[in-house]
C-alpha cells in the first residue's frame, strides 16, 4: 500500500511538470498486492449467504427421512384422506391400533384460518387504507406504532389470552360444550395477523404513483372513488400478496391454537368445538414425551412435512405476487 | 339558456350531495376499522396490566419456580433462561445475519441466477413457521448428527435460525439506503472493495441494522413454539450456567402455567406475561426511538 501511493505521487508530480509527455502510469496497476484479506472476506460472507440455502435444505432433510419411515408403516392415501386421528392414544410403540388420518388436523387449521382471516383482512385492509390514503403525518405516527406493538406480543400471550379472557367474553354469546373452541383463537389469531396485512397493504398501495391519483382528481374523483378505483386495483397484487402472507402466518401459528382450541382430535365444521389443529399437534406431541423412534414420533415429522409443504406452496404465491406488482411501474 | 343550465347545475349538486354522504360513510368505516384495533390492544394491555400486577412483586424474579406454592413461586430460572438463550441467539444470528446481507447487496451480482435462488430463498424462509425451525433443530441439533440434548445451545440455535432471514432482509434495507455516491467516493480514493464496506457503508447503516435487530431479538424473546420442540418445557427450578445447561424461557415458562387452573397459577401467569411485555416493548421502544433519531435522510 505505502509503495504504491508514493509511485502515483511521485508520478503525478512527474505528469504535472511535463505535462504533454506522460507516458502511462509508473507502476503497472494490473499488477498489485494479491489482496488474500479481501479474498478470504468475500468467501466468508459468501459462505453466509448459502448458509440460509443450508437451512432450507436442513430443513428439507430434516422433515424427510423421518417423514419416509413414517410413510413405509402408513399409507399415504390413509394419511391425507383418513377421518380419524388417534395418533396420540394406545400403546406408543404400536403403529397400528392407531388411526392416521390427517383431515382432522388440517380442517381445523382451515376453519381456524377462514376465521381469522374474517376478522384481518377487513380491519388490516381498513387500516391499510386509511393510513395510505386519508391519515395526516400526525395520525400515521400515532397509529404506527399502535400497528407495531399488536405484531410485537408473543403469540403465547395471545393464546393466554384467548383462553382466559375471550373465551369467556364469547361464552356469552355463544354456547361453547368445552372451554376449547375454534371460535375464540381464530378471533384473536385476526388481530395477531391484522399489522401483516396493513403494514404490506399499505406498502403496495403507497408505491402507487402519486400521478394516477392526480389524474383521478383532475377528472372530477373524489377521495373515496380515487382510493376504490385507482390505488386499489393498482395495488391489487400487493394487497393479495399481503392477504396470502398472512394465510401463511395463520396457518402456521402455534401457540393461540395450542392453548385456546385444545387437544382433541377431531373432524368438526363447527366453530364452537375445539379441534386440534396440525401445529396443535406438534406441539402438544413435542411438549409431551414422544420417545424416538416412537409412532407418534414420526407423525410429528408427517405432520410438519406437511406444514412445510402448504405453507410453502402459500409463500411461493405471494412472494410472485410482490415482484409482479414491483414490476408494474 | 338559463332554464337548460339551472336543472343541470341541480342534478350535479344532487349527485355530490350524494357522493358526499357515501364517501363519509367510507371514511367512517375506515376509521371505525383502526378504532376497533386500538380498543383491542387497549383492551388486552388494560387486562395484562390489571391482572399481572398483583403478583410483580420481588419474588416473581427472585425466586423459583413452583407447583406447589404458586402464590410466592417466580420465574428466576426462566429470565435468566430468556437472557442466556437471548445472548446466543443475537450471537450466531446477527454476525451470520449481516454478512449475508452484505455480501448479496454489496458483492453479489444481481443477473446471477444463484443469487436470485439465494434471495428468493431468504424470503420464503422468512416465511416459514416458528414450529418447523424447531424441527430442524430438534433432528439436527438436540438429536441426530450434533445431539447435544435440550441445551440453552439448542434453544439459542434454534432462534438463530428463525431471526435469520429478518435480519438479512432489514440490513439489506439498510444497506440499500446508503447512498451510491458515498461508495464511488470511497473506491475512487483507492479503498477496497472490503475498507469501503468496513468503514463506509456498514458505519453509515448502523442505526438501520439497529433498529432491525432489536425487532428481530424481540420477536426472538417471545417465542415459544420452536422451543418447545427443542425441550425448554422441562420443569427446571435453577438458573442455566452455561450453554450446555438444561433451561426454560419466560414464553415457555408461560406456556407451562396454561394448564394449572388455580387462581394463584394465573396470577402468576399474567404476572410473567406483564414482565414480558414490558421488557418487550421497551426494546420495541428503543428501536423506534433509534429509528426516528438516526435514521439519515441522504
Amino acid at each position: 500500500m505505502p509503495d504504491t501511493t508514493a509511485a502515483t505521487a511521485t508520478g503525478g508530480s512527474s505528469a504535472r511538470s511535463h505535462p504533454p509527455a506522460w507516458r502511462g502510469p509508473t507502476v503497472d496497476l494490473g499488477q498489485q498486492h494479491p489482496r488474500r484479506g479481501e479474498r478470504v472476506i468475500k468467501i466468508l460472507l459468501v459462505a453466509a449467504a448459502w448458509l440460509s440455502v443450508a437451512v432450507t435444505i436442513g430443513i428439507v432433510v430434516s422433515l424427510l427421512a423421518p417423514t419416509v419411515t413414517f410413510f413405509t408403516h402408513v399409507g399415504l392415501g390413509d394419511f391425507l384422506f383418513g377421518t380419524e386421528w388417534t395418533g396420540g392414544f394406545g400403546d406408543k410403540f404400536s403403529w397400528t391400533d392407531k388411526a392416521w388420518g390427517v383431515l382432522p388436523l388440517v380442517v381445523a387449521t382451515a376453519i381456524i384460518t377462514v376465521i381469522a382471516l374474517a376478522v384481518a383482512v377487513p380491519l388490516g385492509l381498513g387500516a391499510a387504507i386509511y393510513l395510505s390514503e386519508y391519515a395526516s403525518e400526525r395520525v400515521r405516527k400515532v397509529l404506527k406504532p399502535v400497528l407495531e406493538v399488536l405484531a410485537g406480543i408473543p403469540t403465547v400471550v395471545y393464546g393466554f389470552l384467548a383462553l382466559t379472557i375471550f373465551t369467556p367474553i364469547f361464552a356469552h354469546l355463544v354456547q361453547f360444550n368445552t372451554i376449547h373452541n375454534m371460535l375464540s383463537p381464530g378471533i384473536v389469531m385476526g388481530f395477531m395477523i391484522v399489522p401483516t396485512i396493513a403494514s404490506l397493504g399499505e406498502d403496495a398501495m403507497s408505491a402507487v404513483p402519486l400521478a394516477l391519483r392526480q389524474g383521478s382528481y383532475a377528472l372530477g374523483a373524489n377521495r373515496m372513488k380515487t382510493t376504490l378505483r385507482v390505488v386499489f386495483p393498482a395495488a391489487l397484487s400487493g394487497i393479495v400478496a399481503a392477504i396470502v402472507l398472512g394465510i401463511s402466518r395463520a396457518v402456521g401459528e402455534t401457540m393461540i391454537v395450542t392453548i385456546a382450541a385444545g387437544s382433541r382430535a377431531q373432524l368438526t365444521f363447527d366453530p364452537r368445538e375445539g379441534a386440534q389443529t396440525m401445529t396443535g399437534f406438534i406441539a402438544q406431541i413435542a411438549s409431551g414425551d414422544a420417545p424416538q423412534g416412537s409412532p407418534v414420533y414420526y407423525s410429528l415429522f408427517a405432520v410438519g412435512a406437511l406444514l412445510f409443504a402448504i405453507t410453502l406452496l402459500i409463500n411461493l404465491v405471494s412472494i410472485r405476487l410482490v415482484r409482479k406488482y414491483r414490476q408494474v411501474y | 339558456m338559463t332554464t337548460a343550465t339551472l336543472p343541470r347545475a341541480n342534478m350535479l349538486t344532487r349527485t355530490r350531495n350524494r357522493d358526499g354522504i357515501t364517501s363519509a360513510v367510507f371514511a367512517a368505516v375506515l376509521w371505525l376499522c383502526l378504532a376497533l384495533i386500538c380498543v383491542f390492544l387497549f383492551f388486552i394491555l388494560a387486562v395484562i396490566v390489571q391482572k399481572g400486577l398483583a403478583r410483580l412483586d420481588a419474588n416473581l424474579v427472585t425466586r423459583q419456580p413452583s407447583k406447589i406454592r404458586p402464590e410466592t413461586a417466580g420465574v428466576q430460572s426462566a429470565l435468566f433462561g430468556t437472557l442466556w438463550v437471548g445472548g446466543i441467539t443475537a450471537l450466531i444470528a446477527l454476525p451470520l445475519g449481516v454478512a449475508a446481507a452484505v455480501y448479496l447487496e454489496e458483492y453479489a451480482n444481481p443477473a446471477k441466477w444463484w443469487n436470485r435462488a439465494i434471495e428468493l430463498n431468504i424470503q420464503n424462509l422468512a416465511a416459514v413457521p416458528a414450529v418447523i425451525y424447531g424441527i430442524l433443530t430438534l433432528g439436527f441439533v438436540v438429536r441426530g448428527p450434533v445431539s447435544i440434548g435440550a441445551v440453552v445451545m439448542a434453544g439459542g440455535i434454534a432462534l438463530a435460525l428463525l431471526i435469520l432471514p429478518v435480519i438479512i432482509i432489514t440490513t439489506r434495507e439498510a444497506l440499500r439506503s446508503v447512498p451510491r455516491e458515498i461508495r464511488d467516493g470511497s473506491l475512487a480514493l483507492g479503498a477496497t472493495m472490503w475498507q469501503t464496506t468496513w468503514r463506509q457503508v456498514l458505519p453509515a447503516a448502523v442505526p438501520g441494522i439497529a433498529t432491525g435487530t432489536i425487532l428481530a431479538m424481540s420477536r426472538a424473546i417471545g417465542e415459544a413454539a420452536p422451543l418447545i420442540l427443542v425441550g425448554a418445557t422441562t420443569f427446571v427450578t435453577f438458573n442455566p450456567d452455561g450453554v450446555l445447561s438444561k433451561y426454560t424461557t419466560l414464553p415457555v415458562q408461560i406456556y407451562n402455567l396454561v394448564p394449572q387452573d388455580r387462581d394463584a397459577f394465573r396470577d402468576l401467569a399474567y404476572a410473567a406475561i406483564l414482565l414480558l411485555i414490558v421488557v418487550l416493548l421497551a426494546m420495541n421502544a428503543v428501536a423506534i426511538w433509534l429509528r426516528n433519531r438516526y435514521q439519515r435522510r441522504w
